[in-house]
């Protein structure tokens, strides 16, 4: 049983990285008013550049990552340039970016020659002496260093946005366009930055899954986790540490699949597969009952900013 | 010297319609100048171009006697043009000192906010505004958000400074002490554009005035020799004889307040003990400095907010404690609020919809089914004409287009076609100009004579005094003290504020 919880609870982190930092950066550009339902499609694009990168660069997984993110930036240059720019309808605009990165990954991946190539990726390393200790070794300071390197990136996000003068301009864009308008901020400049600094971390949530994680590239190897990372972020009413336990109690159902499997329990597979979107669903039934639900959304969320249009 | 700020030959329309016609402006540095005009005679919108909110089709603007181009508010703040928007620029979950410091660059975050809310306190203390600076937007009444704004841009120390109706929501102290200021800025210098409808302010404080009509300037004057008649008339192109009350006796009691308690949405107690009563075709004023818990008894008597504790009767429906706003509609409760656009109006639908939407649910125009538009829009078209709701190109254009003293005659329309039985209006010429002020003075009046009881809740002392029979003072949530008309305007000043 101990050993069960141990490898249980050793392989949560890294199936909660993916959902914290595709969270993480959905909160960024949620923040400046961008509803960015496009995640799905910025994991696909980051997950297919870091095996590419890291199949054509020989095996630099660093490098690998640094591309995914690069490449998921690139793509939403297109999603900013229509919401922010030509200001389509956000939500439609996202579904538009979901399906072209669902058909563009696959036919690159296919013209590449990226696809089904396993890859030696990112290997977990164990931080001595720390790792030593019984239990919590295992758990905590044996991991690979994206699982690292998210808690301080997590602490770098939140204290930008909720202390500094970028933050405040940030979210002041986010909740009332008009009036930081009138104060001087450039609304699109910062929703432009925003997206795509967000979008970079979606990327590279993406390349976590290809690079990392499973180390190959399939199509369509997401699963759906982009539209859960949505669900989080509402979960965690924008704030990101709020998201990174929600990320964490994902990651933990999700990490229960293959150690039921593991340990010879029987349950229907589809069953066992249903559960982080069936968590999804409860966690929305619960957001709505409790006092969670009162924690505002920002006010601009999904609307474009017309300078004199009134509303 | 050249003038500070001159704009010449602005043009600006909105869906076609003129707002601005070739309109001319000019103010120097060290004046005080007003800019006076109607409802809708496009102030905001001029001053929102020299802010560089609105891009002109046409016309030249000079600062300092160099012209220069405007294209965002960046550019207007670089050269130091600072103004308070009439609709407050805002944050609403921010609070006083994160907007202030969101308007005033600072290298360092936490130092800044440190550095905001001590010059907040300074500034505030100057002016005799109450403003916290850690408390949020959101839960501040309109009064106390005007002071935020004001404070705001004063503290960015702008060179031309434009100030759209700060006064509508202040008390005559805290404008006075706030026209004070303005004027010791001039003095050092700085160009003070104040738009205004109270003739008072533009007499007492102004060195020249301009005055606007129909999208133009057709006046500059020197204010000092002027008199508040010729300005009206040059403003709507008549005389104004503000309404009188004619004395009459009061019926039954319509509604009895007792012990009213109300909380904020945070939960700070701003409704202590709240007792008073008003008869049918009495108007009971209730005066006092913005914030002493106004807001949420308004929100408490129609609806909007439960109360914690006391109770609220109606005359013929018994104990309404806490009854929803949909219900007390039923039982003949107007209301008239103070933010507009929050509570008043729905600004994305269109002046019909918003005309008729206090009696969808009477099934007066068809059943939950279907709606009759033909006699909805003829309704809202007879109202619009009515209550002379000006800048209606298209019953079915957005209300939001509308001008702020417009959007006050449209909700005041839809208030009064039902013959309300009592009615709660809380800062109802708000924002008017002259005629619309005294339009809107007679329909109470006359709702008065028709037997409404009637709570004006409201920051102009004038007005309260002008128009009650019985005036309550309300001070820290607590109505302080009664007088009976006509009451003495010292009096009434000396509680409100000593018991502050
Ligand atoms: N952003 C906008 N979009 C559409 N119409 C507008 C806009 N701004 C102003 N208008 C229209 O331009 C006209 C002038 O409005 P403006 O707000 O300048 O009047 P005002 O003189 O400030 O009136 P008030 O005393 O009521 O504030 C009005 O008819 C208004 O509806
Ligand atoms: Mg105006």
């Amino acid at each position: 049983m101990l050993h069960f919880l141990v490898n249980w609870l050793a392989s949560t982190p890294s199936f909660a990285t993916p959902y914290a930092l595709a969270a993480l950066g959905l909160i960024i550009s949620e923040r400046v008013g961008v509803l960015s339902l496009g995640a799905e499609g910025f994991l696909l694009v980051g997950a297919l550049a870091g095996v590419a990168a890291d199949l054509e660069f020989g095996g630099l997984p660093a490098a690998a990552l640094v591309v995914a993110m690069l490449a998921a930036a690139a793509v939403s240059l297109l999603f900013a340039l229509l919401v922010v720019v030509l200001r389509v309808n956000q939500v439609i605009a996202g579904l538009a970016i979901v399906f072209f990165c669902q058909g563009l990954t696959s036919l690159v991946g296919t013209l590449g020659g990226w696809t089904n190539r396993a890859i030696a990726g990112l290997h977990a390393v164990a931080i001595w002496p720390l790792s030593a200790i019984p239990f919590a070794g295992r758990i905590l300071f044996t991991q690979d260093l994206v699982v690292f390197a998210t808690v301080p990136i997590f602490f770098l996000v939140s204290r930008i946005l909720s202390r500094s003068m970028l933050g405040l301009r940030l979210r002041s864009v986010g909740e009332n366009p008009d009036a930081a308008d009138a104060t001087g901020v450039s609304v699109s400049l910062y929703r432009f930055g925003a997206v795509l600094a967000g979008s970079a971390l979606i990327g590279l949530a993406g390349g976590y899954l290809s690079v990392v994680d499973v180390k190959i590239w399939i199509p369509d190897m997401t699963g759906g986790r982009g539209w859960i990372a949505i669900a989080l972020v509402i979960f965690a009413r924008w704030q990101p540490w709020r998201a990174l336990f929600g990320a964490l109690l994902f990651g933990c159902i999700e990490a229960l699949i293959p150690r039921i499997a593991a340990a010879g329990i029987q349950a229907p597979q589809y069953f066992l597969l249903m559960t982080p979107y069936l968590a999804t669903i409860a966690v929305m039934v619960w957001v709505g009952l409790t006092k969670l639900g009162r924690l505002k959304e920002p006010a601009a969320l999904g609307r474009p900013h017309v300078r004199e249009e009134r509303r | 010297m050249a003038a500070a700020l001159k704009l010449a030959g602005v043009r600006k329309s909105f869906d076609g319609f003129p707002a601005l016609d070739h309109a001319d402006f000019e103010a120097e540095a060290g004046e005080v100048h007003a800019l006076l005009g109607e409802n809708g005679a496009g102030k905001s919108s001029l001053m929102n171009v020299a802010a560089g909110l609105y891009a002109p089709e046409a016309g030249r603007i000079f600062v300092d006697g160099e012209e220069v181009v405007l294209t965002g508010p960046r550019d207007a703040i670089a050269r130091r043009i600072g103004m308070v928007h009439q609709e407050f620029k805002l944050v609403r979950p921010f609070t006083v000192a994160e907007n202030v410091l969101l308007a005033n660059w600072r290298g360092r975050f936490a130092h800044g906010l440190r550095e905001m809310e001590r010059q907040i306190r300074t500034q505030a203390e100057q002016l005799g505004f109450a403003v916290d600076p850690r408390s949020r937007i959101d839960e501040l009444s309109i009064a106390e958000r005007q002071r935020v704004e004001i404070i705001k841009v004063l503290l960015a120390g702008a060179r031309i400074l434009i100030l759209d109706e700060p006064t509508a929501v202040l008390t005559d102290e805290e404008a006075v002490r706030l026209l004070t200021t303005v004027r010791t800025l001039a003095a050092r210098g700085t160009a003070v554009i104040l738009v205004t409808h109270k003739l008072g302010e533009v007499t007492a404080f102004a060195d020249r005035v301009t005055v606007m009509r129909g999208g133009r300037a057709v006046a500059v004057l020197d204010a000092r020799s002027t008199t508040a008649d010729e300005l009206t008339k040059l403003a709507v192109g008549t005389r104004v004889t503000p309404p009188r009350r004619a004395s009459s006796p009061p019926g039954a009691r319509r509604i009895a307040v007792e012990g009213l308690q109300v909380a904020r949405a945070d939960g700070h107690m701003t409704v202590v003990d709240a007792t008073f009563h008003v008869r049918a075709g009495e108007i009971y004023g209730i005066a006092g400095v913005g914030g002493n818990g106004q807001t949420e008894l308004v929100e408490a008597l129609t609806g909007v907010r439960a109360p914690l504790a006391g109770s609220v009767e109606l005359d013929g429906a018994g104990d309404t404690t806490g009854a929803s706003a949909e219900r007390l509609r039923d039982l003949g409760i107007a209301s008239i609020p103070a933010d507009r656009f929050g509570y008043g109006l729905a600004g994305g639908l269109s002046v019909i919809d918003n005309f008729c939407v206090g009696q969808v649910h009477t099934a007066f125009y068809g059943s939950w089914l279907w709606t009759d538009g033909a006699s909805m829009r003829k309704a809202a078209t007879r109202a619009v004409a009515e209550f002379d709701v000006q800048g209606v190109h298209n019953m079915r254009q957005k209300s939001a287009l509308l001008s702020g003293g417009n959007a006050q005659k449209l909700i005041i329309a839809r208030e009064f076609s039902r013959d309300p039985k009592v009615i709660i209006a809380h800062s109802p010429s708000r924002g008017l100009d002259v005629r619309a002020c005294a339009a809107v003075h007679e329909r109470l009046l006359n709702a008065r004579a028709a037997g409404a009881a009637i709570v004006l809740i409201s920051d102009d002392l004038d007005e309260v005094l002008s128009l009650s029979d019985r005036i309550g003072v309300m001070t820290r949530g607590r109505i302080a003290a009664e007088f009976i008309a006509p009451a003495d305007r010292q009096a009434v000043g000396r509680v409100m504020v000593h018991h502050a």
